[in-house]
Order: C-alpha cells, then sequence, then structure tokens
C-alpha cells in the first residue's frame, strides 16, 4: 500500500474522533452554552473540512483501505473500509455537515446558561459520525451500531424544540418508523451472515451463490428496512412530521444526506446479492415513480414550507428509486446502455439533491430565522426584504425543477435518456412501459414547477402577508455563506457536468463489477462540446438582452400594481398557496391526496358566524397505518393481562422462560 | 455553422412578429374587416421600446428577469431544431429534453414574475398557466418519442427532417399524422391561442397569458411580446417540419420554402381562430387531456 492510502482512510479516522471528541467536550462545557455553541460548531466545520479532503482523493482509487480493530475475544470486529462507492456519500456527508454547523452558529440562540447547546452539538456532532460511520463500515455490526446511532442523535435533534407538543408527536412518530425499519435490517444482516458464515461484509460474497428466492427475500427486506429510512413511498409518513419539526440545519442535514445512507445500504447489499430479477427492478421503479407524483402532488397542498419541502424530498427519493429500479431492470433484461444510464442518473441525483435540498431547507430556515413564520399565509414581500436569501431560496428552487443549466437538469436528462433508450431497443409492451414512465416523468416535472412556483411566489413574493414578515431583514453574512456553497455547487454541477460524471465514474464501476462485463465501450454518457456551446449562446442571448435593455434604459417610475385602480395593494389582494394549487388540485390531483375541510357555514337565511378549515393528512399514514397499528393494538391488549404489578409474577415468568430455554438448547441439535 | 446560426438567428428574429400579423391579418378578413397591416407588430415592438416605463412598487429583480429569460429561451431552444430542410446550428443526443426543459425555464421565470406584482389577476394567470403546462408537457414529449422511435435518434435533427415525405406511404404515416394534429394543439395551447385562451382580449377573468404581464409595460412588455411571436414560431416550425419537403441543396431556397410554409401555418392559426369560440376555462384540462390520449394513440399504433 502506499501512502497516500494510508493517509486517506486516517483522514477519515481523524475527522471522526475530532467529531466524537468535540461532541464531547461540548458536554464538558455544561451549562455554558456560549462556548459549547462555539466548541460544537467549531469541530464540528473542521472535522467536516479534513473528512472532505480525506474523502474526495478516494473517490477515484479503485480498490479499497481497511482499518480494523479486532477484538477476538468478544467476537468483535470493528472494521472500516473506504471505497470509491463510500467516498461517494462520504463527500454530501461532510459538505452539509460543514454547511450546517456553519449555519447553526446564526441559526441557534441558546439562553446563556442552559445545557441545551451542549446537548444540540453533542447530537449534532455524534449524527455527523454516525452517518460517516454507515457507510464505512465493513462489518454488519458496526453498521447497525452507527446505524442506530443516527437513529438515536437525529431523533433528540429533531426534538431539539421539545417543548412543543407537536415536534414530540413528530419525534416519535420517526423513531417508531425508523426502528420498524431497523428490525428489517437486523432480519436482512442476520440471515446474511447465517448464510456467509460472518458479519463481515467482506464474507458476504458468499452471498451470490443464493438461489432466488432467498435472494429476493433478503432485497425486499432490505427495501422495506431502508426505504423507510429514505423515506420511499408508502414508508414516507415519518418524514413531512420530522423535517419541518427539527431545526432547519438539521432537516438539511436529514433531507439532504441522512436519508441518502439508507440508498447507500441498499446499493451496498446490491453488490453482494446475486443479479435480481427484472419484475423485481420493475416494482421497484413503479415504487419510485408512484412516491414521485405522490410526494409532489402532496408538496403542493401544503401551506407549511418546510412540510411543503418535505413531500418534495418524499419525491426526489422516488425518482431515485426510478432510476434504481430502472438499472436493475435494464440489466436483468439486457439493455446495457440503458442500465448505465438509469445509474449514472440515480447516483448523480443522489448528489444533486443534497445539494438542492440542504440549500433549499436552509434557505426556508432563514425565512423562519427572520419572520418566526412557517405558514406560507403568513409570508410574503421576503424578496424584497431579504434579497440575498430570496435569490438564493430561488435559485435552489429552479435547480430542484430540473431547469437547465443547473444540476438537477443533468440528473434528470440521463433518467429520460435512459428510459428513451431502453424504450427504443424494446418491443411492443416493455417499450410501451418505458415511454409511459417517461410520460410520468414529465408530469412530475411539471408539478415540480408548480410546486416550486408556488413556494417562491406566495412566501417570498408580492406584499407581507403578516406584520412578522413586514419586518424580515436578510439574513447575516454566516447564513448567507452556508447557503451559498451548495448553491454554488449547483451551478458548477449543471455547467460542467462532466467533472461530477467523472467522479462518478469510480463507485459506477464498484457497483456494475459483480454483473458486469467490460465492454470497453464508453460507460458515461457524451456530454458534447454542444451543451457547452448551448450554455453559451445562452449566455450570449442573455447578456445581449440585457445589454440592449440597459443601454435603452428608461426613467422608470414606480406605481402600486394596478388593481382596478385601487392603489393601496394589500396582501389580502393577493393569491394564496390555497388557490393557486386549487385549480391543480381539482383538475389534475386524485382525490386522495387533497385537503379534508369542514365547513360550519349553514344554509340559514342569517347565518351565523361561519368557520372554514383543512387539514392536509397524509392518505399513507391516516388510511393505511394508523388502521393497521390501530389493529395491532387491539389485538396486543390481550397481552395485559400478564402484566400482574407484582415482582414474584416477573420473577416467576424469568424463571419459567429459562427453563423453556434450557430444554429448547437441550432438544434442538 | 455559422451561416446557419445567423440564418437561424435571423430568420427567427426577423419573421416571428410577421406571423402574428398574419394571424391577424387573416382573421379581419374572414370577419369581413380590411385588418390592421402586416406589419403592425413589428410597429407595436417599436413604439413599446420606444415608451417609459411603469414598475409596480411591490416587485423585485424577479418581474424584470421575466421578459429577458422569456425571450432568451425560444432564442437558444430554435437553434436546437431544423427550420424545414435548414438543419439545426447546435444538436446533440438527447436535446429534446433540453428542448422541453427550456421551456419550463421560461415558464418558472414569467410565472413568478406574474407571482412578483402580488396581484390576483396575475397570481390567476399564472397558477392557470402552471397547471395547463403539466398537462401539455407529456404530450409533447409523447410526439417526441414517437418521432425519435421511427427516426432512430434522441436528436431533434433527426427526428423533425422530412417526416411525412419520407414516411407518408409506410406504417408510420397515421402516427405521423396523428402527432402532427397533437402538436399543433400542443402549439394553440402553449402560446395562448383560441380555443385555450384568447390572445386579444384584455382583463377577462378566464384568461391565462395576457393576465400574467398586465403590469409589465413599454420596453419590458415588448420583450414579452416579441418573445411570445418566437415562441409561437418555434413551436410552428415543429407542426411545419412535417410536411416539408427534402434539402434542394441550396440553403436559401430551402429557407424561402420553410418561411411559405410556416407562413401558410399562420394562415391556418388565423382560420381555427376565426372559426371557433374560447373554450370554457373548465374544458380545457380535458381537451388536453385528450391531447395526450390522441398522441398514447399514436405511439401504441407504432408500437403494436
Amino acid at each position: 500500500m502506499t501512502p497516500i492510502f494510508a493517509t486517506d482512510i486516517n483522514g477519515l479516522l481523524l475527522a471522526l474522533a475530532v467529531l466524537l471528541a468535540g461532541g464531547l467536550l461540548c458536554l464538558l462545557a455544561g451549562p455554558r452554552a456560549r462556548l459549547a455553541h462555539l466548541l460544537g460548531a467549531s469541530t464540528a466545520a473542521l472535522a467536516s473540512l479534513i473528512g472532505l479532503t480525506a474523502a474526495l482523493p478516494a473517490l477515484s482509487v479503485a480498490g479499497s483501505q481497511q482499518v480494523a480493530l479486532s477484538w477476538p475475544a468478544a467476537g468483535l470486529n470493528l472494521a472500516l473500509t473506504l471505497d470509491p462507492l463510500a467516498a461517494f456519500f462520504l463527500l454530501p456527508i461532510f459538505l452539509l455537515t460543514f454547511c450546517g454547523a456553519l449555519y447553526a452558529i446564526d441559526y441557534l440562540h441558546f439562553p446563556a446558561r442552559s445545557w441545551r447547546a451542549g446537548l444540540h452539538w453533542f447530537f449534532y456532532n455524534t449524527l455527523g459520525a454516525s452517518m460517516a460511520v454507515v457507510v464505512l463500515a465493513a462489518n454488519g455490526l458496526v453498521f447497525m451500531l452507527a446505524w442506530e446511532l443516527m437513529s438515536l442523535s437525529s431523533f433528540f435533534l429533531v426534538t431539539h424544540d421539545y417543548q412543543e407538543e407537536k415536534v414530540r408527536q413528530a419525534g416519535w412518530l420517526y423513531l417508531v418508523a425508523t426502528h420498524i425499519g431497523a428490525a428489517f435490517l437486523f432480519f436482512v444482516f442476520f440471515e446474511a451472515s447465517r448464510v456467509a458464515g460472518s458479519l463481515d461484509f467482506a464474507s458476504f460474497a458468499a452471498l451470490r451463490a443464493l438461489p432466488v428466492d432467498a435472494t429476493l427475500l433478503l432485497f425486499f427486506a432490505a427495501l422495506i428496512g431502508f426505504g423507510a429510512k429514505a423515506g420511499l413511498f408508502p414508508l414516507h409518513v415519518w418524514l413531512p412530521d420530522a423535517h419541518p419539526a427539527a431545526p432547519s440545519h438539521v432537516s438539511a442535514i436529514m433531507s439532504g444526506v441522512m436519508i441518502k445512507t439508507a440508498l447507500y445500504g441498499l446499493l451496498r447489499l446490491l453488490t453482494w446479492l446475486p443479479p435480481i430479477p427484472a419484475w423485481a427492478g420493475i416494482a421497484v421503479a413503479l415504487l419510485g415513480i408512484t412516491g414521485a407524483l405522490f410526494g409532489i402532488a402532496m408538496a403542493a397542498t401544503q401551506t407549511d414550507i418546510k412540510r411543503s419541502l418535505a413531500y418534495s424530498t418524499v419525491e426526489n427519493i422516488g425518482l431515485i428509486f426510478l432510476g434504481l429500479g430502472l438499472w436493475l431492470f435494464c440489466q436483468a433484461t439486457g439493455h446495457e446502455q440503458a442500465a448505465v444510464l438509469a445509474l449514472v442518473g440515480a447516483l448523480l441525483h443522489i448528489w444533486n439533491h443534497s445539494l438542492f435540498k440542504g440549500l433549499l431547507f436552509l434557505g426556508a430556515g432563514s425565512v423562519v430565522h427572520a419572520t418566526g413564520k412557517r405558514e406560507l399565509s403568513a409570508l410574503g414581500g421576503l424578496l424584497r426584504r431579504m434579497p440575498l436569501t430570496g435569490s438564493l431560496l430561488l435559485f435552489g428552487a429552479a435547480a430542484i425543477s430540473a431547469l437547465p443549466p443547473l444540476n438537477g437538469f443533468i440528473s434528470e436528462w440521463l433518467l429520460y435518456l435512459s428510459l428513451f433508450n431502453a424504450g427504443q431497443d424494446a418491443a411492443g409492451g416493455a417499450a410501451f412501459f418505458f415511454m409511459l414512465l417517461a410520460i410520468l416523468l414529465a408530469l412530475t416535472g411539471g408539478l415540480v414547477v408548480l410546486v416550486m412556483t408556488r413556494l417562491l411566489g406566495v412566501a417570498l413574493q408580492g406584499e407581507p402577508r403578516s406584520a412578522a414578515a413586514a419586518e424580515a431583514h436578510e439574513s447575516s453574512a454566516v447564513l448567507i455563506a452556508a447557503m451559498s456553497i451548495p448553491a454554488a455547487l449547483c451551478l458548477l454541477v449543471g455547467v460542467m457536468p462532466q467533472l461530477p460524471l467523472q467522479g462518478i465514474s469510480g463507485p459506477l464501476l464498484t457497483l456494475l463489477a459483480p454483473n458486469h462485463a467490460p465492454t470497453g465501450s464508453p460507460l458515461l454518457p457524451p456530454f458534447g462540446p454542444a451543451w457547452s456551446l448551448s450554455l453559451l449562446t445562452g449566455l450570449a442571448a442573455l447578456v445581449a438582452i440585457v445589454a440592449i435593455r440597459t443601454w435603452r434604459r428608461r426613467n422608470a417610475s414606480r406605481l402600486a400594481t394596478w388593481g382596478c385602480g385601487y392603489l393601496k395593494p394589500s396582501a389580502r389582494m393577493a393569491y394564496t398557496a390555497g388557490s393557486y394549487s386549487q385549480f391543480a388540485q381539482d383538475t389534475v390531483f386524485c382525490s386522495c391526496v387533497t385537503p379534508t375541510g369542514a365547513s360550519t357555514r349553514g344554509p340559514a337565511l342569517f347565518p351565523p358566524p361561519a368557520q372554514f378549515g383543512q387539514e392536509r393528512l397524509d392518505p399513507a399514514l391516516t388510511r393505511w397505518f394508523l388502521p393497521l397499528f390501530g389493529k395491532l393494538a387491539e389485538r396486543a391488549y390481550a397481552f395485559r393481562r400478564l402484566q400482574a404489578g407484582q415482582l414474584s409474577i416477573y420473577v416467576l415468568y424469568i424463571f419459567i422462560a429459562t427453563i423453556l430455554l434450557l430444554g429448547w438448547g437441550i432438544m434442538a441439535p | 455553422m455559422i451561416i446557419r446560426l445567423l440564418l437561424h438567428f435571423l430568420l427567427l428574429a426577423g419573421l416571428s412578429p410577421l406571423l402574428i400579423g398574419v394571424i391577424t391579418r387573416t382573421k379581419a378578413i374572414i370577419a369581413g374587416r380590411q385588418g390592421a397591416p402586416l406589419w403592425q407588430p413589428y410597429r407595436d415592438l417599436r413604439r413599446l421600446f420606444g415608451k417609459d416605463m411603469v414598475l409596480s412598487s411591490t416587485t423585485t429583480w424577479v418581474f424584470r428577469a421575466g421578459p429577458v429569460v422569456g425571450i432568451a429561451v425560444p432564442l437558444i431552444a430554435a437553434l436546437l431544431i431544423p427550420f424545414g430542410a435548414v438543419g439545426a446550428p447546435l444538436s446533440f443526443s438527447g436535446d429534446l429534453v433540453l428542448f422541453v426543459y427550456l421551456f419550463g425555464l421560461a415558464r418558472f421565470f414569467t410565472v413568478l414574475a406574474a407571482l412578483d406584482t402580488g396581484s390576483s389577476f396575475e397570481g390567476m394567470g399564472a397558477a392557470r398557466e402552471a397547471t395547463f403546462s403539466c398537462l401539455a408537457e407529456p404530450t409533447l414529449f409523447v410526439a417526441f418519442i414517437v418521432l425519435a422511435r421511427i427516426s432512430g435518434s434522441f436528436t431533434l435533427d433527426t427526428m423533425f427532417k422530412t417526416l411525412l415525405a419520407n414516411n407518408l406511404q409506410t406504417v408510420y404515416g397515421v402516427s405521423l399524422v396523428l402527432t402532427a394534429i397533437c402538436l399543433f394543439i400542443i402549439l394553440l395551447a402553449e402560446n395562448s391561442r383560441i380555443p385555450f385562451d384568447d390572445p386579444n382580449t384584455h382583463l377577462e377573468l378566464t384568461m391565462i397569458h395576457e393576465v400574467m404581464v398586465l403590469d409589465h409595460s413599454g420596453p419590458d412588455f415588448g420583450l414579452i411580446l416579441y418573445g411570445a411571436a418566437m415562441k409561437l414560431m418555434v413551436m410552428g416550425t415543429l407542426v411545419v417540419n412535417f410536411i416539408m419537403p427534402p434539402s434542394t441543396g441550396d440553403l436559401f431556397v430551402d429557407a424561402a420554402f420553410y418561411t411559405a410554409a410556416l407562413l401558410a401555418l399562420a394562415v391556418g392559426i388565423g382560420l381555427v381562430e376565426s372559426g371557433m369560440a374560447r373554450l370554457r376555462l373548465l374544458k380545457v384540462p380535458q381537451l388536453l387531456i385528450g391531447t395526450s390520449l390522441l398522441s398514447f394513440f399514436a405511439l401504441v399504433l407504432l408500437l403494436r
């Protein structure tokens, strides 16, 4: 091994050590909130920078580097491995941890003497470290330990404002959902270790000999387990509650990267399993596109800015799963080119989504910070009052709407191209299936523009809709700086797609290697000079038009917006969030996602004062999961009789259980 | 390539207002009036560019960016498609997605510029525009997929060359005709023509496009009108390309053929607008979904 390798993984170990030590130091700082705040933010930022510099070179280095801490007496093998696939996920993790730490400096305010700063930063640093360990783990035990640590630390971060009832509820929902997912993952790893003989990932190569039904069992158990964390429809139910409840930099990290660790887990599992049958790929792709359409339709009806963004995360995760399912399907059916395009598209979308969703959550956080409101109907007029923050939000919204020349366009372009390629190769029904997916993708794209223009138009533009919004001021330079980093990267990826695509080729080979015979044909799609030329022409056209207009500039007089002669524009005259999406609700959406309303207005001749309220409940939660768990709880009530509340009875239980286990131990061969 | 680039720009910039003039004139003649001269749109533009501007005190830079993006997008999109037998100056595999999403970019900024005024008129128009495009965009994709399937290429330049002349007698004929009809309907919808929207009304609550630009004035309004004309020409080119003859070899003869076909299309649009009234707003989604189904049918015929 060359020394360069050693510094790579050692750099990551150093980053982990700084994160953990920083977290502990914050706890030691005790109630000195200011000290803990500075310590926490600086160690998190420092560790992220170390981690970034260590992970970046590993992206393109084929092969893996290991460190192991064996403890044979306890049967433990704490091993970490760094390979291109791990580096691919480490980069956004450390990037957003850095931006989040920077952002939190000015975003969070603690009373001068309180434990909360220390606790917050302890969990923040632990979250960063555990996410990194999840993608570095080389052992099922390490993976699940880090996974649990990640779930718990993010749970405590979500319940930062634990005094609020809604936040506690959101936290519990998240905790339950993530642990149901974890149960499936435990099953996956125990089953895998039973086959492979150990929990070491290196030994999981033995899984390649699995028969098809065992493979499918593992795959779908992992899909449920990881899907619950990733927010795959219909397991996303925790996500729209948890993201708005958390502080915004935590939302950015959770939505931007934490849920992506689940995608890492699934991708890593796929490198061990034998090829997945084609129909499973179709199932994943269909789940993905259903989730995308569902998520974006729900996002269009939300009135809470962060909740709307959370549903948009469900949509983007759906798109990523669409790409992954397409990859599996095309690989199983021999559409080589389409398979590679789909996988590249999905991988790039993972990066892209962490960039623009990180940016959008941070921007939404600045809005919340400046106004104290999350309701769209209480914002408005902020682009005038917070020009930089507003413009950055607009930038992120354009990126997530997949508009050229920003990064979202590149990954969606790859997905389209994959669908078209597969559709061109296939015949009859299969071709129609791909075309249908392409058309649904186009519909999703149109709806994203609707959702994003709604968010921006209602929250940032027009007249302020509340006194708080009217008094908002621009965010501090630190907040702006933290948001500018992902924004700049969005532009970079969009303008120079060759760069990230080269970066992706390393993880791509790791993923394709098991099932892919190197054909010699270029793996990556060509972004030829025509792309750059189109951008240049576009830029030239823009510059020319702006130049001509500046040259012809006249004195523009400022008057109120035309309101049929009324000269005092007010927010009461403006279109609201509800009215903006009403038309789409009535004509495009399925009735299951529209808000349920209750009105007290009666048909009386002289009607009494009326009330009107709307609820935007998640249909997957209210129609499927709550009834299901309600039924389960009813059944479980039968077991309450066992709870006698007397110590002697419990001792008896333990005794009986021990006897039974002993008996089972003797009987079992 | 430079010559083709210049030719594209010149044709687009020079010809697009004339199309509007031809449509208006056709409608006037059918209605028994004499009508404005054909070059009235050019005069309108010159007048608007010479005017002062009134800006709403509510607005921000987005309000001024809308018209700029609205005219830049058709300029770039036009470079990706062939003007009849005059090939596209820029093309790469998969540029059809760029074409569709460029118009998404224009819509994003137009809608935001409208919402920037904080007026409910503009909000109404913006909501309608965003919703209708959701329904129109898939049809455009299906049409492109049909053409890609026939031509075996994902490059707009190859997809749109000499379509009917080569394929009308083959099994693709029916699909092509259906696709052309779909594209014509999308042209009407995306450019706010009758039966989707009435470009001549002002301040009616059933409008889409005109109501979004109520607060724009002077040069900015000129840019919007010019951009709308260019968009009409770009979308019209997609339709016209179906019937264009193969290249004669001379670039300028090809351009002349193309111009003639485009003017004929403008007359056609004028005839359609004279012959029918605007649909009720609630019927518009039905028509758009019907068009999607029609394009699906074209695709199924192709795949059978």
